[in-house]
């Protein structure tokens, strides 16, 4: 790879599970900006089999489109100097063939089980599901279990470092029993991460080193007060590359072609989101909804987390949000009356037919409402695990780790959220920005002040891997092309009556009141900041108490500043539909969200 | 992008199918290359290792783990039978002495000395594999199956419940919109694969599977009335696990849809030849799409079909497959370059689409699929 100053042009990829994207950024008057972006199926199935087909034709169209010579056949030009045809730097991320599944087994399950999972989320994984030896199944359960899921690699953790072995050993009896085989490749054997008690580690050895590829790191909870997640975390990518990627058809090429490691698409977008939370000192909430899953990326004190949800989606899982959410969750959502019959026969067709796209503003709002649902559950499951590690140095006391399980206290706090990062096609690809604003507003329900961004066109990814090599190149991008951002959300906590004047926003020299139930928006340029005064009425809070007013910076963004005055903890619509459908009319209305019918 | 239509199902005549019979462990592969074989015909068979069975011996015992193994009275490797006492304590003099029988029918795996436990392991399970289609074998993967070929009719229907199974076709509609009613299933029906119309209700799956019906293939079906049927709603779009003693078959879509015409031609022109469908259905990663196939005599002469590198042009017949409109038919007209913005104000790509009365209208392209002629 060249020095990081002779780089001036780089490509990236992305390989999703139904789309390859490619994004072309170059050094042009001293900074780094994206140029052009293309796509293409994803060619890791039948008839293709080979992900390096889908690569190429997105390259292919970013080479068009930028009128720029980058393959030569099937190879990807490398420039011995920054002129020329070819690009300096080539890197990519995947998620294809169903990104990385693990399974994880830890001694208790709120202890070093949840911790072995926050690793194996944080590296990017789905987590099929979690042993632990009190998770109340019996061992043949267990077995059968693990058997039956087909793992890509199983990351296994427990006791802390000179403690007792015995737990520890059992797990590693229960998967030795199993026999456990890979999804991919009959032929090797499937990896196996031991990070639990050192003291263990021969007597795990003995029972797992024939029918498992093991392998033994430093152990993720040493003491019961601090997790040290990260060796376990670069072991994953590690054997990711190795093992995983190498199976999926046409990797082996693919990971020739790129000049860092290929690295899995959540695992890069977290990286990001970490930087921003640590670089502006701030908290952040990302989120990346897709056809398949929804990732949450979270860092709230100064800790961050991930969480997968890999049964929900606008997609091939939109069936799923069905099941999980209820029906009537998501039919509250819909600013018109509709049978069921027909919203469920709608649904269905979605997902048997995911490539489709809404073609006529009924579709577009009944789509934009299952979001919301896919989105709120997304959350829910991201605050259970987001419980991690309390103060500076990723430690806490014996007291605060049994709280965590006692209490189940979240790190994720809407109030304390300063900004939210969407991402995905319902939020990237929404025909009116203000949509996907309310949609996250909807299901996220920030409370205070808080910013919305979303992903222009999805490159966080690539942005991520490339924070790895070239930080400079990822953050001009990140700001200058990928953020979009769409303004301020102003909400204060708490109910009252309906039509009472809830809340007052003054800056320069405007005014702006709003009554509870109603939601307002005030146009508020791009890129212009101003020190607000927020007074909420005597029973609403801002943060700091029923009734106090607070000083804070408010931004502008392509939508402008939304003043959400219809209540938090709780909000609630209208039980009656007649009221309901209203009710949405009028906020649809207020903020211009979509084209008069 | 380049392509951004959605490749249409598969609804050929005739045409070479190519199945692919894998076993899910490694195992041994009966036929040969070359070999014909007939659906019924075992083509791979494997053992799956049995189900283990964990007994806390020590702690039965009331003994240190270390010392549990003076206790027992099998071997590692050897084979028990279910209450077979396989260890016993001494107690005082003979008296209180507790016996700890084998839970179960198989062999004594392994013992623990650091957590105590006994593994015991059920006997291995046979998995067998048939040919499901007749075919001659033109590939063996070593060890896990073979890939067979036959002349056939193939029909790919869009989502369907149940496993693979084998059976006669019959015509139990005289067109493709009808709505079947529960007279309408016979007794002599037993055993049959039906071809159904525009819609299966709740109420006819189930007459189907009183009077042994193995299968039907039909347009459409609520969703509302499968989750009826099955009991449950489905979460995720993979099928195929479903035990309801039916296997089905939708060609179109949810709600009231007729067949497409031609669908329902050719399986008209087999009505009373045997076929072998299969409901499982998988959407991510993979798209396993319900399929309908009916072989034909192997010296059938058959051209490829052309529909693997068929592109979307003007001319092209094409199926709706999203609201509004949705499983209209009608052909291609226009297909302009430059995106173009739909109702929703989302800048896409688009077609000129004209049904059979020479209504036009425009839509995205993702929302159509080909249909092969």
């Amino acid at each position: 790879m060249k020095e990081k100053d002779q780089i001036t042009r780089i490509l990236a990829t992305d390989c999703g599970s139904t789309t390859t994207k490619a994004i072309l950024i170059e050094k042009r008057d001293n900074e780094y900006r994206l140029i052009v972006r293309g796509e293409a199926p994803t060619t890791v199935e039948s008839p293709y089999e080979d992900v390096t087909k889908g690569v190429l034709n997105a390259i292919k169209e970013v080479e068009e489109l930028a009128e720029i010579k980058i393959l030569e056949g099937d190879d990807i030009i490398k420039r011995e100097k920054n002129t020329g045809d070819g690009v300096d730097l080539y890197i990519s991320t995947s998620s294809a063939g169903g990104g990385l599944q693990m399974m994880v087994a830890g001694v208790v399950d709120k202890m070093s089980a949840e911790s072995a999972a926050r690793a194996a989320l944080g590296a990017g994984s789905i987590v099929m599901d979690v042993i632990a030896t009190n998770d109340k199944r019996l061992d043949h359960e267990r077995i059968k279990r693990i058997r039956t899921l087909r793992p890509d690699m199983i990351l296994l953790s427990g006791g802390t470092d000179g403690g007792t072995i015995t737990h520890v050993v059992q797990l590693a009896e229960i998967i030795e029993a199993a026999d456990p085989k890979p999804r991919f490749g009959a032929g090797y054997k499937l990896p196996v991460i031991y990070a639990g008690n050192k003291n263990a580690a021969d007597e795990v050895a003995k029972r797992l080193d024939k029918k498992t590829a093991l392998y033994i790191v430093d152990n993720l909870r040493p003491t019961l007060e601090r997790e040290n997640l990260q060796p376990a975390r670069d072991k994953i990518h590690e054997l990711f590359m190795e093992h995983v990627m190498a199976q999926a058809p046409g990797y082996k090429k693919l990971m020739d072609m790129t000049d860092v490691p290929i690295m899995p698409t959540p695992g890069a977008v977290g990286l990001l989101i970490e930087a921003i939370g640590n670089r502006d000192n701030i908290e952040v909430l990302g989120v990346d909804i897709g056809g398949a899953t929804t990732d949450i990326f979270s860092f709230f004190q100064k800790t961050f987390n991930r969480t997968v949800s890999a049964n929900l989606g606008m997609s091939y899982s939109i069936s799923n949000v069905v099941k999980e959410a209820g029906l009537k969750n998501i039919m509250r959502w819909v600013p018109f009356e509709m049978d069921e019959k027909d919203f469920r026969n709608r649904i269905r067709n979605k997902m048997i037919r995911p490539t489709t796209v809404p073609s006529t503003l009924d579709e577009l709002q009944i789509e934009q409402a299952i979001s919301r649902e896919a989105l709120r559950l997304a959350l829910e499951q991201h605050k259970a695990m987001a419980v991690g590690l309390k103060g500076v140095q990723k430690e806490r006391t014996i007291s605060d780790a049994f709280d965590q399980s006692s209490s189940g206290a979240t790190l994720v706090n809407m109030l304390t959220l300063n900004l939210v990062v969407g991402s995905g096609g319902v939020l990237s690809h929404a025909p009116r920005r203000v949509q996907s604003a309310l949609m996250m507003i909807d299901a996220f329900l920030p409370e205070a002040v808080t910013m919305l961004t979303v992903d222009s066109i999805f490159m966080m990814p690539q942005l991520g891997v490339l924070s790895t090599v070239h930080d400079q190149a990822a953050t001009e991008v990140f700001e200058k092309d990928c953020l979009v951002r769409l303004g301020s959300c102003i909400a204060p906590i708490g109910s009252i009556k309906e039509g009472m004047e809830a809340v007052t926003v003054k800056f320069d020299k405007e005014e702006h009141r709003v009554n509870f139930g109603d939601i307002k928006l005030i146009p508020m340029e791009l890129g212009k900041r101003v020190k607000a005064t927020i007074i909420p009425a005597k029973n609403l809070d801002m943060g700091i108490g029923k009734g106090k007013e607070i000083e804070a910076e408010i931004e502008g963004g392509v939508v402008g500043v939304i003043i959400d005055a219809r209540g938090r903890r709780p909000f609630t619509l209208p039980e009656d539909e007649k009221t309901r459908v209203e009710k949405m009319n009028k906020w649809i209305k207020a903020l211009n969200v979509y084209p008069e019918k | 992008m380049a392509h951004s239509y959605t490749p249409g199902l598969k609804v050929t005549e005739k045409a070479i199918v190519r199945k692919e019979r894998r076993l899910p462990l490694k195992g041994n592969v009966l036929v040969k290359l070359g070999d014909v074989v007939k659906a019924d015909d075992i083509v791979a068979t494997t053992t799956l290792p049995g189900d283990v069975e964990r007994l806390n011996l020590a702690g039965k015992l009331g003994v240190p783990s270390k010392e549990a193994p003076s206790f027992l009275k099998v071997k590692i490797g050897d084979t028990v039978k279910k209450d077979e006492i396989i260890a016993e304590s001494k107690g005082f003099f003979g008296f209180f002495k507790s016996s700890i029988q084998s839970p179960i029918d198989g062999a004594v795996e392994s013992f623990s000395e650091i957590t105590g436990m006994l593994t015991l392991r059920k006997p291995p399970k046979k998995v067998e594999i048939d040919a499901y289609v007749n075919g001659k074998v033109v590939k063996v993967i070593e060890n896990e199956g073979i890939v067979l070929e036959t002349p056939a009719t193939f029909i790919q229907g869009i989502f369907g419940i149940g496993g693979e199974v084998k059976g006669v076709l019959k015509l139990a509609v005289m067109s493709p919109d009808y709505v079947l009613k529960p007279q309408d299933i016979t007794d002599d029906m037993k055993g049959k694969i039906l071809i159904g119309g525009s819609l299966v209700t709740n109420e006819i799956l189930r007459a189907c599977v009183a009077k042994g019906v193995i299968g039907i293939v039909a347009g459409g079906i609520n969703d509302k009335e499968l989750k009826e049927f099955l009991g449950e709603e489905i979460g995720v779009a993979i099928t195929g696990q479903e035990e309801k003693g039916i296997t089905v078959v939708v060609t179109e879509g949810f709600g009231q849809m007729s067949m497409a015409k031609k669908t329902f031609d050719i399986l008209k022109k087999n009505d009373g030849k045997k076929a072998s469908i299969n409901g499982a259905t998988q959407i991510r990663a993979g798209v396993l799409r319900p399929e309908v196939i009916v072989t034909y005599d192997l010296n059938t002469d058959i051209s490829e079909s052309k529909h693997t590198e068929m592109g979307m042009d003007i001319g092209s017949v094409v199926r709706i497959i999203r609201q509004p409109f949705f499983g209209a038919i009608g052909r291609v007209v226009g297909l302009p370059h430059q995106l173009q913005k739909i109702e929703t104000e989302a800048h896409v790509r688009v077609l000129e689409f004209q049904f059979d009365d020479g209504k036009k209208i425009v839509l995205p392209r993702t929302n159509v699929e080909l249909i092969e002629e």
